[in-house]
């Protein structure tokens, strides 16, 4: 392949579905890119074609009656928030990274939830359909656009997290939930991390049903929402707070704090970001892990069951003993610990039976 | 020289392998009695050990399997294969941990979906998903169906709450996938295989999210004049912004058929009652409860009635989960369809399907996840009439094919199985249903794990029209439906 060519099929911006086919059709090796707010998962070999997004974009049916919406691949997840707030509704599960620009289908494709993911579910929770263009180039509506739909295989929820090594995504289906009516947020304190780990735990189970609870190692304090309507919340914040000590905080604090939390204001200035699968009972070792590294800052989500570890610019993460993603920065794409099997391999091939898309491991 | 059944009988301890045709008789159909067929044999496995060695013997004979968990599915998805075996799991039913700490369960596919919730609720938690068959279905079939209940609008199906599992694909490969925690990197393999219908393998241990028991519940039983004036209830209620835990509606019909099995008390006079169950904190409930009152008054309700207590609530539930065992004492055979409409062409789905079944000469009760817009027609007939069979089947094939045509589903919760699977190319097209095909091969090339299910084209199941009446299992007393 002489350079004039390696230029012309290195990047593509299909406007429709027709378009998207095309560009995949044409191109030898290709990867989806959104609004590269997680670049690294999308930082592979030269020799693999870019497709953008961006000009796939817009809400193309939203039915606030049905409790869902379809929008093309490249939609902004903050456009999307504001076209739902108008009619009281929400992507309870809060996808991260709005405020930057993120992509609803980069949002699928990387598998992350926000601080809501906490008490309806996450991302995987609310997918419910999706128009996929496969390795060979067809594209294909699977999974329903109802709320619910048992018929075929569930590959909606197989692509969150798939970080378009299956196919490129032209449009999703999301289920959305009415948002309550208002919120508290609660700043837990405790001693030392046993304490933090042990507010974590508790919180979890109690009658409350908790909108968020997170725990910010640095600053030793438990951050948990309330949702509901006003009447029920001073009552229920009152009672939290007979538990353990901490304070309410003022909305625009607490909107500040869940912002800077969603966007990773956090981590360190153009860092290495890598998200961590925790076990509740792990957060005890990952906390421990990470307040022994100086150069590490690290947040805990969702009620221990996903830690996110930041490290300066330039560095890569070290091998990991959580199952890992290395979303923005430098160092391995997984640095934790994997597993795998041989029908891993057949799945992708059974997509992607020509290679079109990177590797997983790639 | 050994025979295959020979092989098969040395493969496990004695008693294991079923062969006699009485025994058989009992695994001859699942929920939907419709479709029946007799296997080669029947394994009862004691261990995942042994479901192990049973799935690589299968594979190693090429050798067709079901998995089988109580058979009460309604698409006849534990439907033998003639000339395969049934892998019937009820005997691996331990409760491997139950943490609540992290608020997760690990069970045994053969576990009863009930036992989850009772094992966790000592300590304050539950297993939401709640199939009307939960006293008796296993949760290897809630996994492989992903099965709903009364309570998906706010809770989702079986596969919002199962975080990992362990499983035998039918290559013999042992897999796990997902695990304790509830977030993931990489693909969600845990997701793709729930509702694999039994065609990816054997599960042999899944992990489970318990979530905190609800404090209070506000129960509400409302009577109609008419159908219509329900389904606008529904729609009063979505539109308030209010989350029920349930929104469910029965038909004339479907009361008339839970006043007799039951004894079920409705608002005399209802042509429909509707159920809405908020549940939550008692400040919440308490709340929105006020909202919810407002709203059923203004809605034209005939009589509203409140559960005042744990015992009155459970009557409403019992009325409305008892209705498809309770259509048996109107009808001698019914089949149970499972299509999805779009929440707001409700009304207009029920008076096509009342317009269809009058069109057809055929009774049809209705019974519906109303919050998630999941049809459950209840579609009568008397199996000894000759043709009566196939006027239920047709009415049941329009009513789907009306569900795909407003933007629906063929099944919400039932799963496709060997009922709906020529319906497949009514939702997807021939490049769809291949890329499934392709995926399933992935997991069996051989084409080994319940051949003839979810899939339009293979071998047609066997069917008996004249089979009638009660499940097998039910007939021989091991199962029973409350
Ligand atoms: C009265 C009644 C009420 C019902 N109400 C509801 C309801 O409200 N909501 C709902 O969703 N369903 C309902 N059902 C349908 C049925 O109960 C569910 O589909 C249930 O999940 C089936 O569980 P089972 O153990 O009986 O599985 P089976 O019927 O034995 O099997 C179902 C499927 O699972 C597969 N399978 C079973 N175990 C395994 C395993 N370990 N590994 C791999 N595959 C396996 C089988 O091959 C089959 O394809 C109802 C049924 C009845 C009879």
């Amino acid at each position: 392949m002489n350079p004039g060519e390696v230029a012309k099929i290195s990047s593509w911006d299909p406007s429709s579905t027709a378009e998207l086919v095309e560009a995949v059709r044409a191109a030898k090796r290709v990867i989806a890119v959104g609004a590269q707010t997680k670049p690294r998962l999308s930082s592979v070999g030269s020799d693999v074609a870019r497709i953008s997004t961006a000009k796939l974009r817009g809400i193309s049916e939203y039915e606030p009656s049905e409790f869902t919406f379809t929008a093309w691949a490249g939609t902004p997840v903050k456009e999307i928030a504001t076209v739902l707030a108008e009619r009281g509704q929400y992507l309870p599960f809060d996808p991260p990274l709005a405020e930057t620009g993120a992509t609803l289908a980069g949002t699928v494709a990387a598998g992350l939830s926000g601080p809501g993911r906490f008490r309806f579910g996450g991302l995987r929770d609310f997918i419910l359909g999706v128009t996929l263009v496969d390795g060979t180039g067809r594209s294909l509506r699977l999974g329903g656009k109802v709320v619910k739909n048992a018929a075929g295989f569930d590959v909606p929820k197989f692509l969150v997290g798939s970080i378009g090594r299956f196919g490129i995504i032209a449009g999703l289906t999301l289920k959305v939930f009415p948002r309550a009516r208002q919120t508290r947020t609660l700043s837990l304190e405790a001693e030392d991390s046993d304490a933090l780990t042990a507010i974590l735990t508790e919180a979890a189970r109690t009658r409350w049903e908790l909108d968020a609870l997170e725990l910010v190692p640095g600053e030793g304090r438990v951050m948990a929402r309330l949702a509901g309507p006003e009447s029920a919340l001073d009552a229920l914040a009152a009672e939290v707070l007979t538990r353990w000590p901490g304070r309410v905080l003022e909305q625009s604090a607490a909107h500040a704090l869940w912002s800077a939390l969603g966007e990773f204001r956090w981590a360190h200035p153009a860092g290495t970001l890598v998200k961590v699968v925790l076990a509740p009972a792990q957060v005890k070792q990952f906390v421990v892990w990470a307040e022994a590294r100086s150069n590490v800052r690290s947040q805990v989500g969702s009620g221990g069951n996903v830690g996110y570890l930041s490290f300066p610019a330039g560095t890569a993460s070290e091998k990991l003993p959580w199952p890992a993603l290395t979303l923005r920065g430098v160092g391995p794409l997984w640095p934790g610990e994997k597993r795998a099997f041989a029908v891993m391999r057949a799945v992708k091939a059974a997509l992607d039976p020509n290679g079109r898309f990177p590797d997983l491991d790639e | 020289m050994t025979t295959l059944l020979q092989r098969l009988i040395a493969l496990l301890p004695p008693g294991r392998t079923l062969l006699d045709p009485a025994q058989l008789a009992a695994y001859e159909s699942d929920g939907l009695t419709a479709f029946r067929s007799t296997p080669l044999g029947v394994v009862v496995p004691e261990s995942q050990e042994e479901v192990i060695a049973l799935v690589r013997f299968c594979h190693a004979e090429k050798l067709p399997f079901v998995a089988r968990g109580s058979g009460t599915g309604l698409s006849g998805g534990s439907l033998p294969i003639a000339g395969g075996i049934v892998i019937a799991l009820n005997r691996l039913n331990r409760i491997l941990q139950v943490d609540p700490a992290q608020r997760i369960a690990v069970v045994e596919p053969g576990v009863v979906n009930l036992a989850v919730t009772a094992a966790a609720r000592p300590y304050g938690l539950h297993f939401a998903p709640d199939p009307s068959s939960q006293s008796i279905c296993t949760i290897g079939g809630n996994v492989a169906f992903n099965s709903g209940g009364a309570h998906c609008l706010k809770y989702g199906m079986t596969s919002n709450h199962v975080l990992g599992l362990k499983a035998v694909l039918a290559t013999g490969e042992i897999v796990e996938f997902g695990g304790a925690s509830r977030e993931q990197v990489g693909p969600d393999w845990t997701g793709l295989f729930v509702g694999h219908e039994g065609l990816f393998g054997v599960v042999l241990e899944v992990t489970l999210q318990l979530l905190p028991a609800a404090e209070t519940f506000h129960t509400v039983l409302a009577g109609y004049r008419s159908l219509e004036a329900a389904g606008d209830a529904v729609a009063a209620v979505i539109a308030s912004g209010l989350l029920p835990g349930a929104i469910e509606i029965m038909d004339a019909l479907a009361l008339e058929a839970a006043v007799a099995a039951v004894h079920a008390d409705y608002p005399p006079g209802s042509a429909a009652v509707l159920i809405v169950e908020l549940e939550g904190p008692r400040e919440v409930v308490a709340a929105d409860l006020l909202r919810l009152d407002e709203i059923l008054a203004a809605s034209g309700a005939a009589e509203v009635r409140v559960a005042r207590d744990a015992a009155e609530r459970l009557a409403i539930w019992k009325g409305r989960k008892s209705a498809f065992s309770a259509v048996g004492r109107l009808s001698p055979d019914f089949i149970v369809q499972d299509g999805v409409v779009p929440r707001r062409r409700l009304g207009e789905a029920l008076r096509r399907i009342g317009e269809m079944a009058a069109g057809s000469g055929v009774r049809v009760a209705n019974v519906f996840h109303a919050g998630d817009g999941n049809l459950h027609p209840l579609i009568m007939y008397d199996g000894r009439i000759p043709d009566a069979f196939t006027r239920a089947e047709a009415l049941a094939g329009k009513i789907l094919r009306m569900c795909v045509e407003m933007g629906g589903s063929i099944t919400g919760e039932h799963g496709v199985g060997a009922e709906k699977r020529d319906y497949m190319p009514e939702m997807f097209t021939a490049d769809e249903l291949d890329c499934l095909g392709r995926i399933r091969a992935a997991f069996d090339p051989l084409g080994i794990a319940n051949p003839g299910k979810m899939f339009p084209s293979g071998e047609p199941p066997v069917m008996s029209l004249g089979q009638r009446g009660l499940h097998p299992l039910e007939q021989a007393g091991t199962i029973s439906r409350e």
